[in-house]
């Protein structure tokens, strides 16, 4: 490897670094522990120590394409959200957007890792000895066509309106099929929804805040909350299509049929509303292409961009170390 | 041999009777013990990376120390799933064993049940009160589903530096993924919160 990028620390057998001079290494001062310096400068499965056998009377096939739906929903959105970072309005939703995105990057690292786990054929190939674990060779070395989110998940971003409208949307339903996944006959997917139902009722509670504010804020807050949930609407439905793999998963008890919690979504999302003295926009849905979606790896051109801005520089270096 | 926890605070600490209980005859099982006995007391000097007022234990993510098959083997839970502080964690853990006399000491990952701001021990929560952190109250629990709250979380609670209960939330959301942001409306302190989780 003659590209691979890297920060260069010697170190005594103390561990302690070797000075070399005052201007040599502008990174030897945070090196003072090593092992203190960024978190997750070292991966390992996140599933290590986890029990990922598959459960009785579910196809692994089934199981890995819903897990990859699922993790691919969480990680589009969280890359979205982290776009927000150092752009929001002022420091502590700044910060808010980032936790958010956080909570999803995790959830997808453990759907990415589970869907890996059950159908290891499925994970992109790289040159032997590549340390990239499984979930980022699902990560970062899919092309966009591979890529099983709701198209909700890659809409580009707009004003923060935008914002906190989407994340109302996603975490309302994300949270209605979590609940129901908390009872999984697969032990990791349980354990992965008792986990995220915390967090995204932190989620779904700070957009839900932020609609109400804007919609009784000034004119031109309620204008752009307005124009946002416009703009955003043509996706609801295709948030509760169930598609074929899903429909097998429930039948199974493994998986959601999203199609069984549209009710229940529509209606916190319709308090939401009265709350705010607002109407749910009336816009039909965006349609597919010949009966496809984002569940079929129909996705917008957006994607597309997004991924190539998100991979690059794994895909420059699929055997570096960082 | 394992001993497995009931609660993170009885079993790791391994100050408690009942652990003695379990340990009975053999010259090995003796041995044993007294490794269990160094492993835990090394693993309950593991201080939390972002928190280091705080031990694993007193934040209740380090659930198990045992012996098994000859190896000491730990496990931790991970407090939000994006937790970016577990891999430091880990290494810490495997770092203090190795200090400790178990070089090939393993840290296991456990994903349920899942952590709860409840498991913080009551010398954690003094802990993190002394370090001007307030502590959480008790975790909310979902019988059927989750309430949509359009109102700022009301919390009892009081300012770090002066105690008053007069305080303001600023954000649900602070520096790290378990902590919200308040500030003090008598003396002006800003102040972070353990979220209840």
């Amino acid at each position: 490897m003659t590209n691979e990028p890297s920060i260069h620390v010697d170190h005594d057998e103390a561990g302690a670094n070797i000075e070399h001079g005052d201007h040599e290494n502008a990174y030897s001062g945070l090196l003072v522990n090593d092992a203190h310096w960024a978190f997750g400068t070292d991966f390992e499965d996140p599933l290590a120590g986890v029990d990922t056998t598959v459960p009785s009377g579910v196809d692994p096939k089934d199981l890995a394409a819903y897990c990859l739906m699922l993790g691919d929903d969480a990680l589009v959105f969280s890359q979205r959200i982290s776009e927000w970072c150092s752009s929001a309005p002022d420091l502590e939703e700044d910060i808010a957007l980032a936790n958010i995105a956080l909570d999803l990057l995790g959830q997808s690292r453990l759907l990415l890792a589970r869907s890996a786990a059950a159908d290891p054929s499925l994970v992109p190939q790289l040159p032997e000895g590549s340390p990239v674990p499984d979930e980022d060779r699902l990560a970062f070395f899919r092309e966009d066509l591979a890529f099983r989110n709701v198209r909700l998940a890659e809409v580009p971003n707009g004003d923060f309106a935008e914002a906190v409208a989407k994340i109302l949307i996603y975490s309302t339903w994300r949270l209605a099929i979590f609940e129901r996944l908390q009872s999984s006959r697969d032990s990791v997917l349980s354990a992965i929804a008792v986990k995220g139902v915390k967090e995204m009722s932190y989620h779904r509670d700070f957009a839900g805040r932020w609609v109400l504010t804007l919609a009784r804020g000034t004119e031109e807050s309620k204008t752009r909350l307005l124009t946002a949930l416009e703009g955003l609407w043509p996706l609801w439905g295709e948030l509760f299509e169930t598609h074929p793999v899903e429909a097998s998963v429930a039948a199974a008890g493994i998986g959601v049929d999203p199609a069984e919690v549209a009710d229940e979504a529509g209606v916190i999302l319709d308090q939401v509303f009265a709350a705010a003295g607002i109407e749910r926009p009336e816009r039909g849905a965006l349609a597919g292409v010949r009966g496809e979606r984002g569940r079929d790896g129909l996705h917008t051109e957006a994607l597309s961009k997004m991924l190539a801005d998100m991979q690059v520089v794994a895909r420059q270096y699929p055997e570096g170390q960082w | 041999m394992t001993a497995a926890l009931q609660t993170p605070a009885s079993t790791v600490r391994g100050d408690s009777d009942d652990r003695n209980d379990r340990v009975t005859g053999s010259m090995a099982t003796h041995t044993d013990a007294e490794a269990l006995d160094r492993a835990r007391a090394a693993a309950a000097r593991v201080t939390d990376p972002e928190m280091p007022m705080l031990t694993l234990v007193d934040l209740g993510v380090l659930r198990d120390v045992a012996i098994e098959d000859g190896h000491v083997v730990t496990t931790i839970t991970p407090t939000y799933s994006g937790c970016p502080a577990m891999a430091t964690m880990r290494d810490d853990l495997q770092r203090e064993l190795q200090d400790a006399g178990f070089p090939d000491a393993q840290v296991r990952v456990s994903l349920t049940p899942a952590w709860t701001s409840d498991w913080i021990t009551d010398e954690g929560r003094r802990a993190l009160q002394g370090a001007g952190i307030s502590p959480p109250g008790q975790a909310p629990r979902h019988q059927g589903p989750v309430a949509l709250t359009l109102m700022p979380t009301k919390r009892a609670l009081n300012c770090t530096l002066c105690g008053s209960a007069n305080v303001k939330l600023s954000s649900e959301f602070g520096p790290t993924a378990c902590k919200a942001m308040y500030q003090c409306l008598d003396c002006l302190e800003p102040f972070q919160h353990v979220k209840e989780i």
